[in-house]
Formats: structure tokens, sequence, C-alpha cells
């Protein structure tokens, strides 16, 4: 038998290609291809009274210069709302060049195509745009206070309002026995992949066909949006993702700009053209993400119950809202985590800035939630004096609620109803892992050495593997290669990795037979994206079940082959047998063979399956009326409901009492994502969304002056962390499988981001000892607080 | 046409990866460029164009380089080593490289070629590091993926490997 693949620690099947330097990004495609580059906006709002392009026109090699006045037809149209919702009342979105104004820096005004991108980013030099410049609004207590608008015919700068309530939160509130109030901040940081956005457009002129290739979360809704833009039918434009480095939300948007133009300026040139976003480009017309005011009132009983949850947000969409509102309603509802909060009510107002528009980045409103519930809960232990674990232990779902329905939409427009998850056991693991019981002694200790430390904990529940659905194509070839297609999109999950497993496991092949292609529309045509925690749930059961129907099929073909019942039969290693009689076996590829009944042979196996080979039954067609050629099988996935995937951190950090340096001494992460498909892959994802969970904490912020310029539009002046600032993560797993999907998957992609900030807020406060309703936190803002806080400066550093 | 119009291009010589390789460049072509468009050696990747990602890393007589803050012509006095040259088979895998693989050190693979071409150079200098060591030698790379938490897991494998595989040559 064959060892079972799934829940193996199997070595990537990519990593060989990208280590030697044989990945195929975008940029390292197109070689000769003419690039694109772009004049973008210096201000925040502004009219455009003239664009002057003459003088680029003087440079050799510019091909090209368009200004929205070039834009025929649906091309010139404003960007589509990709995600309508009845609650954004007030949706808009930019166009592909700028219309007659301009509402953040870096959106994009002209398009000049030349012969390389130096020379495209010379003429972008010369061309002279002239601006009459209004006031912008920046930040969400202006765009709150509504003196000026973003959009003139947006009054008060809210794209979207939306309540939910579940209870009779006024009564309830009105009865608990204790009420606390909290304001609470959350700052702006943004995906940063290591690689940017690209496109790169093939026009085939002959075929009258576009073949593009973009560093895209979603080919399919790229291939969509771009033959709907360019009015071209869906089956000459194909959508191919290659190596893409790294997502984390900014690329399931679409289409961008660039994505649009790129392709229709091949049309119209006749030629291969391509651009490369440059880091700049991506910090100023790519997508941030998290800004958040909050206010939350909460009643509770003297155990520290929760009673009542009454949260106000504001939200700051930016400039824009292509992605509607996916991200505060994300907050609003998984803010709850594993708690029942009583009777709840929420209400959000989503808001116009003049800054870059605002989408999903891993974790997608979830930080923002966390760490709102999470500061509460950390609040209410201190209002009643009671262990922080004690106060949410208190208020966690009971595996035995399962499945728990919170009376509230979700985000996939259905209830939010969690299908499994033990949470006591996952808090009693992390206060194992972390040691929470003998922290007071460790505390105590490091008082004595002059050195302050505080220990601090989140806890989260993810809503993973949303709809609507993902496809997969299983296909046995005759020399035993297994070739396996999804539609959505690979930004280094490991997907060719975990998907080989599955399906090596469903058919009974060995792993390196089977070859995963993702995000290419030429392969799979129905898909949706790569987002949401949703690759391994989606495509993985899909995979799975299109590997069954070829199993079935092959063990139907093999049954007749070897005259006995399909019920005997068993596959490994790519050998189907009969049960108990080892000799009477047929490979698969030879099942494959006879699956496709030939009239011209091509090599010695095809020779096998010619008419003129074998017996056959003369009243029967080759292929029967029910059936198909070819050992290949198609399925798709689709869940009633998202998958419900949690976790509890725990960190120990130490602030210097003098400085205010805060340094993370350990972080501990208890991860729950159900069946564990390849644990290597699901530690490492916990580990990249810890340090970026840490980055949202301690360094990273965009810095938006009042003019609406980003101040620290670069990775020496945006601090993404280094080895040097990101903890030795410990971790431990419990596998409670998801009962909605046949592998019992739930997503791992988001889940290390999550209850970051929430956390080291958590350990912060437990240092210092006083609230931390604010984060990111630098020392400098650290050491502001303590002054807030001790009203005597002389007993700064004296400790 | 202007007389900023026409550029001057330079004929020049670059030793990569042990091969002497020509190009006709204007002189403020950047060596990432150079590799990249030029010689078609596209592992060598751009993740800032300021010197501070670490993705374009790149040996220039065998000590780490930013490709991106270096011109193509003054490189022409250099041994310049890109992470082709530290092993460009994806069946015959450099000890950092197999390393990397057995450690799952990398994820999207972006960054990877500058970690790979750094840590490459550091085991030359330091071939028996400490985790400690291992982790201070790679916080000028930028990862968005990994943590780094399995890049210094990869850096003490690779001295290890490096290790073994002089033991079996022996």
């Amino acid at each position: 038998m064959s060892t079972r693949q799934v829940g193996e620690k199997v070595q990537r099947r990519e990593d060989p290609r990208l280590l030697t330097g044989n990945g195929r990004y975008v940029d390292d495609l197109g070689r000769g291809a003419l690039q694109a580059a772009f004049v973008r906006s210096p201000h925040a709002h502004a009219r455009i009274t003239d664009i002057d392009i003459a003088d680029a026109w003087e440079l050799d090699g510019v091909e090209a210069v368009y200004t929205w006045e070039d834009l025929e037809g649906r091309v010139g149209e404003p960007l589509p709302v990709l995600i309508p919702h009845p609650a954004m009342t007030h949706p808009r979105t930019g166009y592909c060049l700028a219309k007659d104004e301009v509402n953040h820096v870096g959106e994009a005004v002209v398009m000049v195509v030349a012969r390389d991108r130096y020379v495209a980013e010379d003429a972008c030099g010369r061309i002279r745009v002239s601006y009459e410049t209004l006031p912008p609004v920046v930040g969400l207590e202006n765009a709150r206070a509504a003196a000026r608008l973003v959009h003139d015919d947006v009054p008060g700068n809210v794209s979207a309002n939306l309540r939910q309530e579940v209870g009779d939160v006024d009564t309830a509130m009105a009865a608990a026995p204790n009420r606390l109030t909290l304001e609470l901040e959350i700052e702006r940081s943004a995906c940063m992949p290591m690689e940017g956005k690209g496109v790169y457009a093939r026009w085939d002129a002959d075929d009258e066909s576009l073949r593009l290739h973009s560093s895209t979360q979603t080919s399919t809704g790229v291939r969509a949006a771009v033959a709907a833009k360019l009015g071209m039918p869906l089956a000459k434009v194909e959508v191919v993702t290659p190596d893409v480095g790294g997502g984390f939300g900014v690329k399931i948007v679409h289409p961008w700009p660039e994505e649009v133009l790129v392709p229709w300026a091949a049309r119209r040139l006749g030629r291969d053209v391509k651009w490369t976003e440059d880091r700049r480009e991506h910090f100023v017309s790519s997508a941030h993400e998290r800004g958040q005011l909050q206010e939350v009132e909460v009643g509770f009983d003297d155990d520290g119950r929760l009673l009542a949850l009454d949260v106000r947000f504001w939200h700051d969409n930016g400039a824009y809202t292509p992605y509607g509102i996916i991200v505060p309603i994300i907050t609003a509802t998984q803010l709850l985590g594993p708690y029942k909060p009583g009777a709840y009510r929420v209400e959000f107002w989503s808001m116009y800035t003049n800054t870059v528009l605002v989408t999903p980045y891993r974790g997608a409103g979830r930080p923002q939630g966390c760490y709102a519930m999470e500061r509460t809960m950390d609040a209410i232990a201190a209002h009643l004096g009671l262990d922080r674990t004690e106060v949410r232990s208190r208020n966690f779902i009971q595996p035995d609620e399962m499945p728990y329905d919170h009376g509230l939409m979700f985000q996939d427009g259905r209830p939010l109803k969690y299908d499994s998850g033990d949470f006591p056991a996952s808090l009693a693991k992390l206060k194992e892992l972390v040691g929470w019981d003998d922290f007071a002694a460790y505390r105590e200790q490091a008082a004595a050495e002059g050195r302050r430390v505080g220990l601090g904990i989140g806890c989260y529940v993810e809503g993973t593997g949303v709809g609507p659905y993902e496809g997969g194509h299983v296909q046995v070839e005759t020399n035993g290669r297994v070739n396996v297609a999804t539609g959505l999109t690979t930004q280094g999950q490991g997907h060719q990795t975990v998907l080989a497993q599955i399906v090596a496991d469903e058919l009974g092949v060995r792993l390196e037979d089977v070859h995963v292609t993702t995000g290419d529309t030429r392969r799979m045509a129905y898909a949706v994206g790569t987002f949401a925690s949703r690759g391994a749930v989606m495509s993985g059961n899909a995979v799975a079940l299109a590997a069954r129907v070829v199993r079935e099929k092959a063990l139907r073909i093999a049954a007749d082959a070897l005259e006995v019942s399909a019920d005997d039969l068993e596959i490994a290693d790519g050998v189907i047998s009969v049960k108990g009689a080892p000799g009477s076996s047929i490979d698969l590829k030879t099942v494959a063979v006879l699956s496709n009944p030939l009239r011209y042979a091509f090599d010695t196996s095809a020779q096998a399956a010619t008419q003129f080979a074998g017996t056959f039954d003369p009243d029967k067609p080759p292929v029967a009326d029910d059936d198909e050629p070819g050992l290949e099988g198609q399925d798709f996935y689709s869940p009633t409901q998202a998958t419900f995937a949690n976790g509890m951190h725990a960190a120990v950090v130490e602030t210097d009492p003098v400085t205010a340096e805060i340094r993370i001494l350990r972080y501990c992460v208890v991860h729950d994502c159900g069946v564990m498909v390849n644990p290597m892959i699901v530690e490492g994802q916990v580990h990249g969304g810890v340090a970026q969970g840490v980055g949202g904490a301690l360094y990273e912020r965009m810095v938006y002056d009042e003019g609406g310029q980003l101040l620290n539009a670069s990775f020496m002046d945006f601090l993404i962390p280094y080895a040097s600032e990101v903890p030795h993560v410990e971790t431990d797993h419990l596998e409670t499988p998801s009962p909605l999907n046949p592998l019992g998957l739930k997503g791992a992609g988001e889940a290390g981001t999550i209850p970051v900030s929430a956390v080291i807020a958590s350990a912060i406060e437990d240092a210092e000892g006083f609230p931390i309703r604010s984060m990111p936190i630098s020392p400098p803002e650290l050491w502001a607080l303590r002054r807030t806080h001790s009203p005597d400066p002389a007993q700064e550093g004296t400790s | 046409m202007s007389e900023a119009a026409a550029e001057q291009l330079l004929e020049i010589t670059l030793r990569v990866n042990g091969v002497r390789r020509s190009a006709r460049v204007p002189a403020r072509r950047l060596l990432s460029d150079a590799l990249r468009h030029d010689l078609g050696l596209t592992g060598t990747h751009v993740g800032c164009e300021h010197g501070v990602c670490g993705a374009c890393t790149v040996l220039l007589d065998g000590e780490p380089a930013r490709a991106c803050l270096v011109l193509a012509v003054t490189a022409q006095a250099h041994e310049i080593t890109t992470v082709e040259g530290i092993g460009s088979d994806p069946a015959n895998l450099s000890p950092v490289q197999q390393a990397f693989a057995e450690s799952h050190a990398l994820q999207c693979g972006f960054c990877t070629p500058g970690f790979i071409t750094t840590i490459s150079a550091f085991l030359v200098e330091n071939p028996h590091p400490t985790p400690e060591e291992a982790r201070e030698a790679i916080s000028g790379n930028l990862c968005r993926c990994t943590g780094y938490q399995n890049i210094v897991k990869a850096v003490v494998r690779a001295s290890e490997i490096v290790a073994e595989r002089a033991e079996a040559g022996r």
C-alpha cells in the first residue's frame, strides 16, 4: 500500500524551480514587449484642467500616449463595483485613467507605452498635467466631520451604513449590573507583497484573441472583467496567472486600471505590452486596509459574562469602493470571536477619504474586530479583578453548542453559523504552551531584575472557505501522468503540493505523478479566486471530488477488463488490483488507454486502444451513450456556508522602563484549521501571518499628511519587519474537522495575522498597567502614554 | 526630434556566473535590469528598486550587493554571481537551496533568490552559524511570507548539508 499523503509534511513540489531562478513571475515574461508607465496624480483632490502630452512624443521609442479622452467604449466608463450591497447607498469607483478629477495621490492620469520602461518613464516626466486643487479629506475624523466632501454627491462622505442587531440591546444593556465603554483606534497598513502587480498582454491579431498574464488572485475574474471592458467574446480572452510573488488580498481586486489598459493598448497597437508596478506605485495606487475608529459599550454580570454588546465603528474605505463593504461586514460579524455576546448590535459607517482605496488585506477586517472584542474582554477582567482567561472562558461557545448560529448575516450573504470548534480545549493548550499560570512568578523575577514584562492574549474565529464554488479537473494520461487543474490562483500557499497530496490519496497514485495547474483559464474556466483562506477548503475538496469521479470510472473500466466486480478492486501506486489477489491487476495508465477508443496509434500504448486491437461487442458503440472518452473527470465543490477556523495567541513582551522600547520575548499560537493536509505548510502560513501581524502591531502604518500625501511610501520609511523584529513562533494545533466538507478542512491562510494587534496591546497593557486603546504602538507613543498615566514624570525610568 | 531624444548606448561586458556576457546599455542601466532584461537572467528579482528589500541581491566578487543600486557599467570590474550561479538546475540543488526546500523556507519565492545569494556568501564566512547568528545574517532581507523562522532554520540546515556533502565526497 502506498503511504497516505494527506497529513504528511511533504516537501513542496514547486520549490526546486523557485529556488534556482526558474520561477516565472509576470515581469520575467514578455522580453521585448512594449512597456507601459503612468503619470499619476500628485494631488489628493483636484480637478484636471489640462494635459499637455506634446513633449512626450519628442522621445525616441515612445509608441503611444493615452489620456481618458482616448479610451473607447466601456474602457472609458467607471470601473465596476465588484460586490454591490444594499447598504452601500453611494458606491463610487474611479476610471482607468482619471476623468476630470482625481481623488487620491497616485491615481493614474496618463498612460505611456514605449520601447522600454526607461523611455516610458522619461516620457511621463515630460507630460504636464494642470490641476485646480481641491481641499482633501484625510483621516476618519475629517471624513466624519464632513466639512469637506470627497465626492460632491456623497453626503457626509458615507458610502455605506449597515446595522445588525440580535436581541434587545437597549433593554439588556440597561439591566446589566456592569457597563463599560471603550474608544478604540487602529491604523492603516497594507499587504505589501514583495512582487507588486503586473500585467502582460499578448494580442494575436490573426486570431483576434488575447492572452493576458496577470499577477492576480483571480484569473477568471480578470478574464470576465477584461472581456466585458474590451467588448470581446469570453472565448477570445484567456488569463494565465504565472508565479505570483505574494498577494495577501490586494491582488483579488480586479480589474485594476492597468489590467484593462494594458490589453486594450496591446490590441490597439497590435503589439505585446507589459506593465510592472514599481514599489512607489504600489504604495500610492494599489490598496491599503485596517483604518477604523471604534466605540464599544458592553454590559456584563459580576462573573464577567456578556449581557449586551453595542458596537459602532467608522471604516476608512479610501477614495473608491470597488470591493464594496466586505471588510467592515467582516469586522462587524467576526468581532464576536469564540464568544456569546448576549444581545448584540453593530453599526458601521464606511467613509470616503482622499486616500488610496481600502480593500481586503490578510485578515480582512477580522484583526480590527478581534482587537475590539479582545480589548473589551481585558477591560472586563480589569474591571472585575478577574483573570483574563477566566473571563474569556466564561463567555465561550461550548463544543456541545455547535453548530452555533449567531443570527447575523456573514460576508457571503449567508448565516454566521459556526460549524465546529473546541474553544475550551484550545485555551487549555495555549495556557499550557505559554505557561499562563506561572507568569506571575516570572513577572516578579523580572521586576527584581529591573525589567518590565507583560503577558497578552487574543482569541479569534475566522470564517474561511466561503463559496460560491471552485472546480477540479483530473485527467490520467496514458503514460500514467495525472494532470490536475483548478481555477483559483496561487501566491505561495503550496497548492501544487497540497492539491497533489489530496489527489494522490483519492486516486491511489504516486505523488510525483500528479501535476497541478492553478489559475489558468485555458485549463479551468470556472473559478472564483484565492481569498478568505479558501484555497485548500474549496479547491482541495473540488479536486478530491473530481478524483473520485475519475476513480469510479477507472474501476468500472478495470472491472470490465479483469472481469470482476468494481467493488472488489483497489488502487495503489497507480495499479488497480483485485483485493486479496495481487496477481490480477491492471495499470491505471492502461485503463487510460482503454478509456479512449482510437483509430490512430502514435505510440505502443495507443496501439492497444485502436480498432483492430482486442475484442469488442459489435452491437455496442465504442463510446457508450452515457460515457465520454478519456480517463478524466471534473467536479465542483460548492458549500452551503463558510467553515469556521479558530485560534488563540499569547505573547510575552518586555517594555524598556526608560526608552519604552517594546520587545516580544515569546509568541505562542494554538491553531485549529480542521484537518491539516500538510502541517508544514500550515505552520508556515501561521508563521508568516504572525509576522505580518507583528508589523501591523508595532511598525507599519500609512502616514498621510493633511494634504493627503503619503509620507512613507517606500520600504525605507514603511517598516516591514526584518528577521530581527519577528519573534520565534511556538505553535500547537488542534484538529477539529469541519463537518461541512468531504475532507474536513478549514482555511489557514489568514489566521496568523488576525489576533496579533489584540495580543500585543494586551501584553503591553499588562506590562504597563494602563489601557492600550490605539494600535499600532511605537516606543514614542508608549513613552507619551506613560507620561499621561503617571502624573509624576520623575517616576519614569526609575523602576 | 529634440537633442534629448537619442540616448547613447555603451558596449559592456559582464562576467556573470563565470561566463562573459555582452550587452549594449545606456549608462543609467541598473545591474538588476541588465541581468534580467538584457541577459535574460530573471532569477534576480526586483522588489523595491531602492535597496531595502534585498530581493535583487547578487554577489560581486563573492560579496552580497544590491543589484538595483549598482549601474551595469560599473559592474564590469567584478565577478557577478546570481542565484542561477549558485544553482540553476532544479534537480541539482546547492546546499542552501536544498536546505530551503527541506525547511519550507520559502512560500511565494519572490524574495528567495536574494536570500540564497546572501546566505551562500554568509556560510563561506561562517560555516557553522548558531540560530542567532543565522537570524542576524538574514536581517537585511525582507520576506513577506515566511516570518523568517524557517529561513533561520534553513541557514543552520544548509551548514549541515555542506558538511554532509563534504563527508560523502570524501
